[in-house]
């Protein structure tokens, strides 16, 4: 197992691709692979890209692979499409607009599946920066599924988040809401060759005049990005997004903000952690055990409160973990 | 005990912009419960086959109705096996003439499936012969 390890900081793509597959997949020897990858994690950049199906992420991923590699920085994208309630199925197409940098060894893109979870990433997309963050990758991108207003795991997982925004989806009410609006660092519009950007862009600028990261010391700047088919001011556009997510770092840096930052993450990642160590065992056990039909029963038939049955459930956990 | 789950990679290589067949593969494969990427047209055989690699895919499904099939498919093969990752089955499908088929065949392509195959049976096929990594 030893030697997986070894391979992944060594860079080797497929061992780290398949352990990405074994943390999806919930192998059990994934878990104690990450406690040995563990400790060659933490030293990248990891920037997380948000907003509305079709505004443009993944088309800014491409274009700020483009740029980074430009600064020969090696680069993870870990590119995420939501997975079918009914069927288990997904079609993971985010990678098409990002082709191009499929040769390039300094790039390595893995497309995941939301499988069911609600953040807007998926359950195994901490444990996937962190394979990446062994593979010794410089920046590693975090492009979530299409959002709403609130899906918004990757504010416990990226450094920095860029919020991609298109004209025309609201008025000034919506920039005033609680979620979305409150996490970015970056803001990007997006598409601002179409009419309404202009007010867009107006109205995020008088939000943040009251936002508390403002009164911290970073006003998050709004990005207007024109027309990706016009090649020359795309690529000037980019240039800028890069630029005020490179400042975003330095301004983390310099403030202490980035320490705060690596607290909630840590945070988050015990409470994952806790997640696959609690209630996923003993799930699976009260369904292999059929228990968990029978409880159902009892509760639909008012012979039981959930409440109770979850205690009962508790109890019996705690008792038999300590006499094992 | 969890199960892995099945990953297809879609991909058309060469100059051929007529991609609404790998589309209607892509969704079916997806409602057959497969995770599925589709990296879209205009590829080359070097990009399909690093894009597989790093999506640690069990198949890759290839749609080529431009002609080009008879050196486009062997070489996404033959690159698979160069990087190590001979264990990534290769299938076809497109306007290819029964006679082409044998070579294809001798080149490692497991499968090839012409105008008429259903896709129930394409379906059917993956799940008997891919068994996931």
């Amino acid at each position: 197992m030893d030697s997986i390890i070894k391979k992944i900081c060594d860079g080797d793509v497929r061992s780290a691709s398949r352990l990405i597959r074994d943390i999806e997949d919930k192998l059990p020897d994934a878990k104690a692979k990450i406690k040995k990858l563990y400790a060659h994690t933490g030293k990248s950049f990891i920037i997380g890209i948000t907003g509305a199906p079709g505004a443009g992420k993944s088309t800014l991923t491409d274009a700020l692979i483009t740029e980074l590699r430009k600064h020969h920085k090696t680069i993870g994208v870990l590119a995420v499409d939501p997975t079918s309630p009914f069927t288990g199925g997904a079609i993971l197409g985010d990678r098409i607009r990002m082709q191009r940098h499929a040769e390039d060894s300094g790039v390595f893109i893995r497309s995941l599946a939301t499988r069911g979870a609600l953040g807007g990433l998926s359950g195994a997309a901490g444990n996937a920066i962190h394979v990446m963050e062994a593979m010794g990758k410089d920046i590693i991108i975090v492009e979530t599924v299409g959002i709403g207003q609130q899906e918004i795991d990757i504010v416990n997982h990226a450094h920095s988040v860029v919020v991609v925004l298109v004209p025309g989806m609201g008025d000034e009410i919506q920039t005033m809401k609680a979620g979305l609006m409150e996490i970015a660092d970056v803001f990007v519009v997006n598409k601002a060759n179409r009419a309404g950007a202009k007010q867009l862009q107006m109205e995020l600028s008088s939000m943040l005049n009251l936002s508390p990261k403002t009164a911290d010391g970073w006003k998050p700047p709004v990005v207007m990005v024109g027309d990706a088919f016009e090649p020359g001011g795309f690529a000037e556009n980019i240039a800028q997004m890069a630029k005020s997510i490179d400042e975003h770092h330095i301004y983390l840096r310099q403030s202490g903000k980035f320490k705060e930052r690596l607290q909630r993450k840590a945070m988050a990642e015990i409470k994952e952690a806790l997640a696959a160590c609690l209630l996923e065992p003993v799930l699976h056990s009260l369904i292999e055990s059929g228990e968990l039909e029978k409880y159902s029963e009892k509760i639909k038939n008012r012979k039981a409160d959930p409440y109770s049955v979850a205690e009962e459930i508790t109890e019996k956990f705690f008792q038999k973990r300590s006499k094992t | 005990m969890p199960e892995r789950k099945i990953r297809v990679m879609v991909a058309k290589p060469g100059l051929d912009g007529h991609d609404r067949g790998a589309r209607i593969l892509a969704r079916c494969f997806r409602d057959a419960g497969f995770e599925v990427i589709y990296t879209g047209c205009h590829q080359t055989p070097e990009q399909i086959a690093a894009a597989a690699i790093q999506e640690d895919v069990d198949l890759v499904g290839l749609s080529c109705l431009s002609g080009a099939h008879r050196v486009l498919f062997p070489r996404v093969v033959e690159l698979l096996r160069e990087k190590d990752a001979a264990d990534i089955s290769v299938i076809g499908g497109g306007i290819i003439p029964e006679q082409d088929l044998p070579m294809l065949y001798d080149s490692g392509i497991k499968a090839i499936f012409t105008p008429g195959a259903s896709l129930d049976s394409i379906v059917v096929w993956i799940k008997t012969n891919i068994k996931p990594h």
